[in-house]
């Protein structure tokens, strides 16, 4: 593998993040029920999002269902075209690409899905399954040596190779995805929920993995979850989303530290700690209400209906992100940074 | 709170589920306790037996099922009670709340009705007072304008509002046990709080006794007055919420700890292995292949609770680990 390593580590991302996504947008179309033609109206499920993904570091993408998380990775792959906004991955851009340009781009990108039993065919042994990306891009080389390699890498056995997925468990099936994903040496990996399925004990084992992984072979990661604390373990920056719209964005130790959208330290206090000392001396911002309809989102900011802070400003027009140093940005007319975790919490 | 008379009293459950393959043992062998007012957060693992010893009690196994054991509310013995007596029972003397409101939500009928069914399946009301009365439980449980909801389908609701539905059903007729069985699970976290403070509020209102099931620790510390730890059909160590996360003796319950992500954790430690075959379950102490601290002795009889530091631990080797393995 240090060929491999090597070979990753001397690109040419010292300059260039290996991502860069600017004022993506992305809208669905509302059928009506007469007919699939008539379109009644646009759901815009991703509305004018940046970030930029570094070589060798993650970027951890929160937010509650409906805030277009998976949205946006599925446009960053190009497996959704975005209604407008650009995707540049190393500099090149993806949006507007025809099929086959970026075919072989898409060796180096590639996705690691939540469902580890629905993202396997259950047909396939586990060493086809971990072949049929090299087949699919004519990659030369024995490809059974190439997979006994992969499966050792993810911490499996390369006899694996001739079982299938139903022998293995859920921890197992991931490390298959992982290894899945691996097979064609990307540099950009989308992980999309990849241990939300996965209990705790096993979920430690495929963090693990993950970030091994990068620090081996120089991999950048976009990790989307819903779990706070695991998206705090892996990432360096953090990006919340909240009904399409980008809420803060900066370096992980300031977004934890001290959040400054009421939105972000709502959903950070709604997380209960594993401690109970910590769970009972803590104060909590309850929102009230549920995530309004994307169809009709509210005007200005679209967090004022469930915002403690909310005043009339915030319906007028919507907040742009505002830098508030160190790459800590928010969009929010009252930022305010506040403490949400207690600091005893260390105890490992 | 141990001096009160429990509520829920569950003896030496067993459950088997026979199988082509053979029996697999769901449940081998379980003691649940809880104290009126108690909230109880059980906490496993998938397959680890929490949701199907409290569906075994509910008398919602399918009927190939085999229980064994007791299960007794405030006396009164559920198991070996026929279909008719069990549903006289359900809802009254104990009740649940599930995962996945929609599903348990009947989506032709208006949530008025649906409530109303339960209250009048259990009392002498009319059909205008039942109604009333649904009234009154979808405003309790925290649902806006209760007046114009009560006549609403299943599909106008949010999850978290469906999940409110779930639960004024489920306390409709003020139950001595509420059974929620990952209520907060399919939901978000700023909905899941909101749900979690529902629940609470129920049981320090009415005094109400909560079993909790669930996989995430956080929620338990946030909700639970006491903690039961299962594993492959069997409890491995219980005892208050605060003893559990702070001096754990069982190497299972370090386990879960330790893998959790935490501040200034650089690097997690999963627990090896997987939860076993229940069809053929390891001798002895059903942890010891994944357990870093199993020797010979572990393998022999099945470890039972006994008490050690104000816990109940099933670790024979629980003192010495003490010493070996430290605090976490």
């Amino acid at each position: 593998m240090n060929a491999v390593a090597s070979e990753l580590n001397g690109d040419r991302s010292t300059t260039t993040p290996v991502l860069e996504v600017s004022n993506l947008v992305k809208e669905f179309p509302i059928r009506s029920l007469q007919g699939v033609r008539v379109i009644r109206g646009l759901v815009q499920a991703v509305s004018n999002i940046s970030f930029s993904i570094d070589g060798g570091t993650t970027l951890g993408l929160v937010g509650e269902s409906g805030s277009g998380k998976s949205t946006v990775a599925r446009c960053v792959l190009q497996l959704l075209v975005p209604t407008s906004g650009s995707v540049k991955y190393n500099g090149i851009e993806l949006v507007g690409m025809s099929r086959k340009t970026i075919q072989p781009l898409r060796q180096e990108m590639q996705m690691v899905f939540q469902d580890p039993y629905a993202s396997l065919d259950p047909r396939l042994t586990v060493g086809n399954a971990i072949a049929e990306p090299l087949q699919v891009h004519k990659v030369p080389g024995k490809h059974s040596d190439r997979v006994a390699e992969l499966l050792e890498l993810v911490g499996l056995a390369p006899d694996h190779a001739k079982r299938f997925p139903h022998e293995f468990s859920g921890g197992q099936r991931q490390r298959v995805g992982v290894a899945r994903a691996l097979a064609l040496e990307p540099k950009l990996i989308v992980l999309d929920e990849p241990v939300s399925a996965l209990d705790v004990s096993i979920q430690a084992g495929v963090m693990n993995l993950l970030q091994d992984l990068q620090a081996r072979l120089g991999l950048s990661y976009l990790f989307i979850a819903h779990d706070l604390s695991v998206v705090r373990h892996i990432s360096d920056t953090v990006a919340v989303m909240y009904l399409g719209k980008m809420m803060e964005i900066g370096p992980s130790e300031l977004i934890y530290n001290g959040p400054m959208h009421p939105y972000t330290q709502a959903l950070l206090s709604a997380a209960p700690e594993p401690d109970p000392m910590i769970e009972r001396q803590r104060k909590r911002i309850v929102l009230t209400g549920d995530v309004p309809s994307p169809v009709n989102p509210p005007s200005g900011c679209r967090f004022r209906t469930r915002c403690p802070k909310a005043q009339d400003v915030c319906a007028d027009e919507e907040p742009l992100l505002i830098d508030h140093g160190g790459g800590h940005r928010v969009a929010c007319y009252f930022p305010e940074a506040v403490s949400i975790h207690a600091p005893t919490l260390a105890r490992s | 709170m141990t001096d009160d008379q429990p509520v829920l009293e569950i003896r030496d459950l067993r459950v088997t589920f026979p199988t082509e393959s053979g029996p697999v043992q769901a449940v081998r062998g379980v003691d649940v306790t809880v104290g009126p007012g108690e909230m109880l957060g059980v906490v496993g693992e998938s397959g680890s037996g929490k949701s199907v010893t409290f569906l075994a009690a509910m008398g919602l196994l399918p009927k190939t099922a085999q229980i064994e054991g007791s299960v007794k509310v405030h006396g009164h013995e559920l198991i070996g009670m026929n279909n008719n007596e069990m549903r006289k029972q359900r809802g009254k003397r104990i009740s649940m709340i599930f995962q996945d409101p929609l599903s348990a939500l009947n989506p032709t009928h208006r949530i008025g009705h649906q409530i109303s069914e339960m209250v009048r399946s259990h009392t002498d009301l009319t059909k205008p007072q039942a109604w009333d009365r649904a009234i009154e439980l979808l405003e309790l449980v925290g649902i806006p304008q209760p007046r114009t909801r009560v006549s609403q389908y299943p599909h106008e609701f949010s999850g978290g509002m469906r999940q409110r539905v779930m639960i004024a059903i489920a306390i409709a007729n003020d139950p001595d046990v509420l059974i929620a069985d990952e209520p907060t699970t399919a939901l978000d976290v700023t909905v899941q709080a909101q749900i979690l403070d529902v629940i609470q509020n129920i049981q320090h209102n009415f005094r109400a006794s909560v079993v909790f099931i669930t996989h995430d620790l956080g929620v338990v510390a946030r909700i639970a007055d006491r903690v039961q730890v299962m594993y492959a059909g069997r409890t491995v160590e219980r005892g208050d919420v605060e003893s559990i996360f702070r001096n754990p003796t069982h190497p299972y319950t370090r386990g879960l700890l330790a893998s959790l992500p935490a501040l200034g954790r650089e690097r997690l430690t999963p627990i090896p292995g997987a939860p076993p075959n229940m069809l053929r379950p390891p001798s002895g102490c059903a942890f010891r292949p994944r357990c870093p601290y199993a020797e010979e002795i572990c393998a022999g009889e099945i470890p039972v609770l006994r008490p050690l530091l104000g816990l109940e631990t099933a670790c024979v080797r629980a003192e010495e680990l003490l010493v070996v393995a430290g605090p976490t």
